[in-house]
């Protein structure tokens, strides 16, 4: 199983996607974190840290759930229902320039989700997204503005990303 | 709360508490506090349920159940069609099949039912081909009813394991005992019920629960004190002597709530008659959770009604 990224290598990229935030919006005032529950919400922890180590502001960071807006739950799915977690975004995204935050982008059917989720909590400025790996294969037209890595895969392959917060360990590997 | 966590339920329906266990019970809970949220939102609906229809089928009068599962319905984006029985084809004589059979050539994909006969939501259920919810069936049982109680238990209490509840009034007739009964002892609470010598059903020890004429002695040491609605509708047999003998025995007032833990919440499952079965100024107390009854009930529908969502048709 190759490691495309390790704990070094994650740490680096946050803190160069945390500039990159800070560049792009020229400060972070009316910057908001959302991470995607369940490994986006501890990435979206790490970079308001970052961020407040640049800038010494603290950034607002939230927590999504998008399992009641996925597109396969619509269908008349055999199975069992995905399990819903709780989403928690105390403060308000009207007007703010919202930062989601995954750890994979793949078929971009996720971030489809949230974009509709968060577009029912408010009417942000901009939504924005940051992913740690970008592993290719979209299947709908999204693409990503801050990525950690892109690792180029196959189809058969799986990208597995463990988080300290988690896992116990910070490390990205690709799986065949 | 459990040692393995369930991901999801193994039944279509839910007609009994019985139907699920332990870690199922721990899902829907969990499940609703996510769907707490989303009623918390500006723009209270998700697309979870788009596409699928709920037929609500009401054969005796209820707002409250009603209205809660509508909303819980419509805010999980499901298509409701409702049936109560005044101006229906049930006063024209057609039977309970034929009118679940008729409702279900429309394809609805989940059924909830209310009626005055106790296992009507089990027949449906053997007839139909939609999930059935059971919103109350004669003195049997009200399974949301229980859920919703004890997700409002666990949100004060933050467990259920180890509390002691005392259930008080109607034993016989209430299915909210029966639910709760079944509910709370499954979690690991001790359930005491206090009623009228007359109002007292054979078996209750069978639930798991103690039973006891004496009010004082249900309230001592409680952890919840659940009052339940006398049921003047059920009250054909002269069951009791008056209401103001009755309010005095088994009303709960401010005084009779002293001996209950002074972290005690009250619970009613609505709607309340004042003066009979509970003092207003207890009602309208600190202690007092049975407006977060209310509110949670929704939560905990849309809960229920997702998670039978899941289920296939085509297994069946």
């Amino acid at each position: 199983m190759p490691v495309v990224m390790d704990a070094d290598r994650v740490a680096k990229s946050l803190t160069r996607i945390a500039h990159e935030i800070i560049e792009h919006n020229r400060g972070i005032d009316d910057i908001r974190l959302v991470g995607i529950r369940t490994r986006g919400v501890p990435i979206a922890r790490r970079l308001a840290a970052a961020l407040k180590d640049i800038t010494g502001a603290d950034v607002p960071t939230g927590a999504l759930d998008i399992t009641l807006y996925r597109d396969d739950l619509m269908r008349q799915s055999v199975g069992p229902q995905p399990v819903v977690r709780s989403t928690e975004i105390p403060f308000d995204l009207e007007g703010k320039h919202v930062l989601l935050v995954d750890d994979v982008l793949y078929t971009g059917r996720t971030i489809r989700a949230a974009l509709d989720a968060l577009i029912d909590f408010g009417r942000p400025k901009t939504i924005q997204l940051v992913v740690l790996v970008d592993r290719g294969h979209r299947e709908l037209p999204i693409r990503a503005d801050y990525v950690g890595k892109n690792v180029p895969t196959s189809l058969r392959e799986s990208v597995q990303v463990h988080l300290a917060e988690i896992d116990g360990r910070d490390e990205v590997e690709v799986q065949s | 709360m459990t040692a393995t966590a369930a991901t999801a339920l193994r039944t279509r329906h839910l007609l009994s508490i019985d139907d699920i266990n332990e870690a199922e019970i721990a899902l829907v809970l969990d499940t609703a506090v996510a769907m707490k949220e989303v009623g918390a939102r500006s723009i209270k609906k998700v697309p979870a349920l788009r596409g699928r229809t709920v037929v609500n089928l009401f054969f005796e009068p209820s707002t409250r159940t009603r209205l809660s599962f509508e909303l819980a319905e419509k805010r999980l984006s499901a298509d409701t069609m409702g049936m109560t029985t005044a101006g229906s084809s049930v006063v024209k004589g057609e039977t309970l099949i034929d009118t679940a059979k008729t409702l279900e050539a429309m394809s609805p994909d989940m059924i909830v039912v209310r009626h005055a006969s106790s296992g009507a939501a089990h027949l449906l259920s053997r007839v139909c081909r939609s999930s059935i919810i059971n919103a109350g069936d004669g003195t049997h049982e009200h399974p949301t009813q229980a859920l919703l109680d004890a997700f409002t238990i666990r949100e004060r209490k933050g467990r259920l394991a180890g509390l002691r509840v005392a259930i008080v009034g109607d034993l016989l007739h209430s299915r909210v005992l029966r639910s709760n009964a079944l509910l709370l002892t499954k979690m690991g609470a001790s359930v005491v019920a206090c009623g009228p010598a007359t109002l007292i059903p054979l078996g209750l020890d069978r639930l798991g629960v103690t039973s006891t004429t004496s009010m004082d002695e249900a309230c001592e040491g409680a952890d919840v004190v659940m009052m339940l609605r006398v049921q003047h509708e059920r009250m054909h047999g002269l069951f009791l002597p008056s209401v103001r003998e009755y309010f005095t025995l088994f009303g709960l007032n401010a005084e009779r709530l002293k001996r209950a833990k002074t972290d005690a919440i009250v619970m009613h499952p609505g709607p309340m008659n004042r003066g009979v079965e509970i003092a207003s100024d207890v009602a309208d107390g600190s202690q007092s959770v049975i407006l977060d009854q209310v509110a949670n009930g929704v939560a905990v529908r849309m809960a229920v009604l997702y998670l039978l969502a899941g289920e296939s048709k085509e297994n069946e």
